[in-house]
This record gives structure tokens, C-alpha cells and sequence, in this order.
């Protein structure tokens, strides 16, 4: 059973702001979801193990870089706060 | 001039096209037309561009090369991405915020000379199966109005299902094609996983995510995944699998019965699909029983993983980078007003859900468990393609399409849904859902689907036996 002080962390650690009416109905819906899920700890895993996935990650070449600033205008146009080149942001420290 | 939308498909608009029965120009104005007439009431459309007269106006050249999709109208899912247009994924948080390249779907379509007529209608980032968690209000049911389109491709579906568009993308992580195409009466793909390029596709669940046509007929399917599929360095994910050889002779079609007779399955759904199965013995397939005995599991699989990655992928809506920006007083209480806001209920939910599975205390029982099993769905279906079934049949939903509100209150219900879908993403194979018929309830036709889902790369075996399937009911 998840506690009401489970559904605060969780909502501080996804950087979501719940109010008091939702964190009482999530505790319910997720409480019967987990229930739910929780059936894949029946499956004996005996017999066989883990594999190596078939997808790997692919890097490209170290080449062939694009020119410096092509993008720049395209990615920070969609900034909300935007000082330059810069996106803006509030101070962390 | 008049042009009968309801009879044509790629093929023939193509023949059309390059005959001069009429124009490009034509053919598009004529889905406009068609389309926001219905559009109001169903709501499949998020926005109309303004600009399909301009783009339907210079594929001569293109058709003149013989391209299949020169001047064919299509709907694309909001959530991917077309240079300098408005995508949002459904949701509040991206509301206004314009793509900054093409997908590389979008641009392999662009050459091919397709006109893109809008982008459709979702729940919000491919969450849901219903399109009831869009921000922008739910799609109805064109055969219907009372009930859902499915989801989360629900726009892209009806958009094809009300001749609002001659074919559409839709994005598949759990059934989000192929649910929604079954409801509306259409085809929908989901291609195998690596297959086409996610490159510019808004990612929901990384390790399950593909990008799949909506259509009329299996054909068209056939035709917009041949101009969608190929490695992409853009997606590391993309593989080739140019190398398989078509299947020729009697198709062998296995029927798990354990995962299909299951409990909480409609009985019209039920009905119809032992007459499938007697159709494709008519068209000469062999029916074999066979046993899946994971795959039961894959729902629970599903919705471990599927969270798991989303709530990391759903990290990167901040407030800052692009899209909804609330003002919480510091950079903390930014992020928390921004995320608290932006996102709708199900997807707090799922990031929340994902948040626990992956918690240091939970992560063993939940998702390295989950990868577990998923390990071993994925080789019971080596397994089973190996001993020589080429498809594995299932109906595609355990129902027909579910009145609006009817499942609003309760997600589990609302996921269980996704029951026989999820399957085929979980293993990441291909499949196929092609309309089979339709159940009468309250006085409408709901369509129904059967799911073929075939080995790696073996596209051509769904389209096989799809087709196959198609002339039988017909």
C-alpha cells in the first residue's frame, strides 16, 4: 500500500506539483495499477536468463561536424527566456 | 467536379492522378472539403494547414517520376515533427511550439511528393486509448459519435475513417495504430521495431515506439511503410532487414488459445474471430493451435517499462528548453508549477508511476523483473516463428469501440484494452490489423479487427495474409 508521504516524494522526484485532492486519488490509482503489474513476479525465471539485447547503441563517425551556429537560431527561438545566444535561466546557487 | 473519396485508395488515386481524371490540386481540395464538414463534430484535426493547395500544386514532378504518394493527402499524428509547423503532442505544455527539423518519415514523404493535409487529433503524448487525455477535447467515432475513435492514434484513424484523408501516420508503443484503426473500421501497422526511423517522432517508451500508416486497405499499409522504412543514422535504434526473402506458399497461422479464450473478452469479439479463422481456412491457411504461455504477462510487462521510460523522457519538459512556461518564484517551483500544469492527469500519472518502478526500493521487483519477462515473451516468439508459424492471430481489441466517459474513471480498465496489442511491442515484432467485420450494438455497426502478427522484418507475410484476409470478407 502506497502511503500518502510515497506520493509526495514521488511528485517532488518527478518535478510535479499535485494538489492535495489528486495525491488521494493517484494513492487509489496507483495502488490498484502496481496490483496489477505486481503478476510479473509470479513468472519462474529459472529456466532461462537474461540475454544480451539485440539493439546496441550506434555512434556516428567523430566527423564531418555541421558549422558552428547553423542550428542555433532554430533551437533557441523556441526558448521562453532567452538572453542571446543563451537560454535563460533563473539562478540554481 | 466531383471526386468519390470513399472509393479510392492509394492505387487508384495514383491512376487517377497520372491519368488526369483530375489534379492534384483537385484531389486535395476535394479532402479539405470533405474534411471540414466532418471535422467539427468528430474532432480529428488539431489544425488544417493552410497551405495544401501550395503543396499539391508542385508534385508534377514526382508523379511524373511514378511516385506512388505524388499528391496523396495525408493526416499526420501531432506528435510528429514537420519543419516551422505547430506540434504539441496534444498537450498544454508544447502548445505553440513550432518543429525545428523534419522527421525523417516527413522528409522521405516530402520527396516521395505527399500533400500533408493537417496534424490529427491524440492523447497527449500517445498516452491513452481513447484520445480522452488529448488537451484539445476527445475524437469521436465517425461510425459512432457517442464513442471513442481508440487511441492514442484516434485522430489519425477517424481522419482516414470519415475520408477526412486518403491514409495517415499514427505512433504505436502499445496498440496506439492498431487499436484505433480496429474501432474506425481501417488498417493500421505497427512495423517491426527498428524498422522505420523515430527520428523526429516525439519519444513516449524508446524501447517500444514505431511509427505505422493508418489506411483504407492493406495495399495502401504496404505502400507508406515501403516509403517510410530504411536505416536511419539519425535513429541508432533502425536496422536492416533488407535481406529476407518473401514467403511463398500455404501461410501457417497459430492461434494461441490460452492468451485469445481468456476471460473478459467480449462475446461478439469472440463470434468473429473463430469466423476469421474460418475464412483464412477457406483461403487455404493452415490453423494451428500453439502455446504462448508468457505472453499473458506482456500487459504487466508493458506497463512496468512503458512508464519506466517515460518518465524519463518526459524529463526534458522543463519550462525552459521550449514549450509552457509557469512561473513558480525559483527554478524548483518553475518545474514544478511548469510540469504541474503542462501535463495532463494521465500523464502525471505514468510519470509517477514510472518514478516508483524505477525507486531504489522497487526497481528489482518492478522493472528488472519486467525485463525479464519480456526477455522471455520475446523467445517464445522466436520460438514459435521457428517452428514454422509465419502469423500469430489474435483479435485486435478485446471489444469494440467503448462509449465516451465509459472507462474515463478508471485507468486499468482503460489499459486493459491494450491486452492483445501490447504484445507485439513488448517482443518488438510486426503487425497488422485489418478490419473483420462488424458487431451491431444499439442500432450501429462497430467495427471489429484481427491482428496478424508476424517474425522480424516480415512485413511481407502481414501484407500477405492481410490482403488474403481483406478478399475474404469482402
Amino acid at each position: 500500500m502506497l502511503e500518502a508521504s510515497d506520493i509526495k516524494k514521488l511528485a517532488q522526484l518527478s518535478r510535479i506539483k499535485l494538489s492535495a485532492s489528486e495525491e488521494e486519488s493517484l494513492r487509489a490509482e496507483m495502488d490498484s495499477i502496481l496490483t496489477y503489474v505486481a503478476e510479473v513476479q509470479e513468472v519462474s525465471l529459472q529456466t532461462k536468463g537474461k540475454r544480451a539485447p539485440e539493439h546496441r547503441n550506434v555512434f556516428r563517425d567523430d566527423a564531418e561536424p555541421h558549422g558552428s551556429g547553423v542550428y542555433t537560431e532554430r533551437v533557441l527561438s523556441a526558448a521562453p527566456f532567452r538572453d542571446g545566444d543563451h537560454v535563460k535561466v533563473k539562478k540554481i546557487l | 467536379m466531383g471526386i468519390d473519396l470513399s472509393k479510392l485508395s492509394i492505387r487508384t488515386a495514383h491512376e487517377h492522378l497520372v491519368k488526369g481524371d483530375f489534379s492534384p490540386v483537385e484531389l486535395a481540395e476535394a479532402y479539405r472539403s470533405s474534411l471540414s464538414s466532418r471535422n467539427t463534430k468528430i474532432n480529428a484535426y488539431l489544425e488544417v494547414f493552410s497551405d495544401i493547395k501550395d503543396q499539391a500544386s508542385c508534385v508534377s514532378e514526382q508523379l511524373k517520376s511514378g511516385s506512388l504518394l505524388a499528391g496523396i493527402p495525408l493526416a499526420i499524428k501531432d506528435n510528429i515533427l514537420i519543419e516551422g509547423r505547430e506540434v504539441t503532442s496534444a498537450s498544454k505544455i508544447l502548445v505553440g511550439y513550432k518543429a525545428s527539423y523534419d522527421a525523417t518519415v516527413i522528409k522521405k514523404l516530402k520527396s516521395a511528393g505527399a500533400v500533408f493535409l493537417g496534424r490529427t487529433n491524440m492523447d497527449e503524448f500517445a498516452m491513452g486509448g481513447s484520445t480522452e487525455n488529448s488537451a484539445f477535447g476527445v475524437t469521436r467515432n465517425p461510425v459512432d459519435e457517442a464513442r471513442v475513435a481508440g487511441g492514442s492514434s484516434g485522430g489519425s484513424a477517424a481522419a482516414v475513417a470519415m475520408d477526412g484523408a486518403l491514409a495517415a501516420l499514427g505512433s504505436d508503443t502499445g496498440g496506439s495504430v492498431r487499436q484505433p484503426a480496429s474501432f474506425c473500421g481501417v488498417v493500421g501497422l505497427k512495423p517491426t521495431y527498428g524498422r522505420v526511423s523515430r527520428h523526429g517522432l516525439m519519444a513516449m517508451g524508446s524501447s517500444l515506439d514505431q511509427i505505422g500508416p493508418i489506411t483504407k486497405c492493406v495495399d495502401d499499409a504496404e505502400i507508406l511503410f515501403n516509403a517510410m522504412k530504411g536505416v536511419d543514422p539519425y535513429d541508432a535504434t533502425s536496422r536492416d532487414f533488407s535481406n529476407i526473402d518473401t514467403k511463398k506458399g500455404k501461410f501457417v497461422i497459430g492461434v494461441p488459445r490460452d492468451f485469445t479464450d481468456q476471460d473478459g473478452i467480449d462475446p461478439s469479439v469472440r463470434k468473429n474471430f473463430e469466423e476469421s479463422i474460418v475464412r483464412l481456412k477457406a483461403q487455404g491457411c493452415e490453423i494451428r493451435d500453439i502455446a504462448l504461455p508468457t505472453i499473458r504477462y506482456s500487459l504487466a510487462v508493458y506497463y512496468i517499462i512503458m512508464p519506466a521510460e517515460v518518465s524519463s523522457n518526459l524529463a526534458r519538459f522543463d519550462g525552459v528548453k521550449y514549450g509552457l512556461h509557469k512561473d513558480g518564484g525559483g527554478l524548483l517551483t518553475d518545474y514544478l508549477e511548469t510540469r504541474g500544469q503542462g501535463f495532463g492527469k494521465e500523464a502525471r500519472r505514468r510519470i509517477m508511476l514510472g518514478t516508483y518502478v524505477l525507486s531504489a526500493g522497487y526497481y528489482d521487483a518492478y522493472y528488472d523483473k519486467a525485463n525479464a519477462v519480456r526477455e522471455l515473451i520475446t523467445q517464445e516468439f522466436k520460438e514459435c516463428f521457428s517452428s514454422g508459424i509465419d502469423a500469430v492471430l489474435t483479435p485486435t481489441t478485446p471489444a469494440p469501440a467503448f462509449a465516451i466517459g465509459e472507462k474515463a474513471a478508471d485507468p486499468l480498465a482503460m489499459y486493459l484494452a491494450d491486452i492483445f496489442t501490447v504484445t507485439a511491442n513488448i517482443a518488438g515484432i510486426p503487425a497488422l490489423s485489418v478490419p473483420s467485420g462488424t458487431t451491431l450494438v444499439s442500432g450501429k455497426k462497430l467495427p471489429l479487427g484481427i491482428q496478424f502478427m508476424a517474425d522480424y522484418g516480415r512485413e511481407d507475410v502481414l501484407f500477405s495474409v492481410g490482403k488474403m484476409f481483406e478478399e475474404a470478407v469482402q
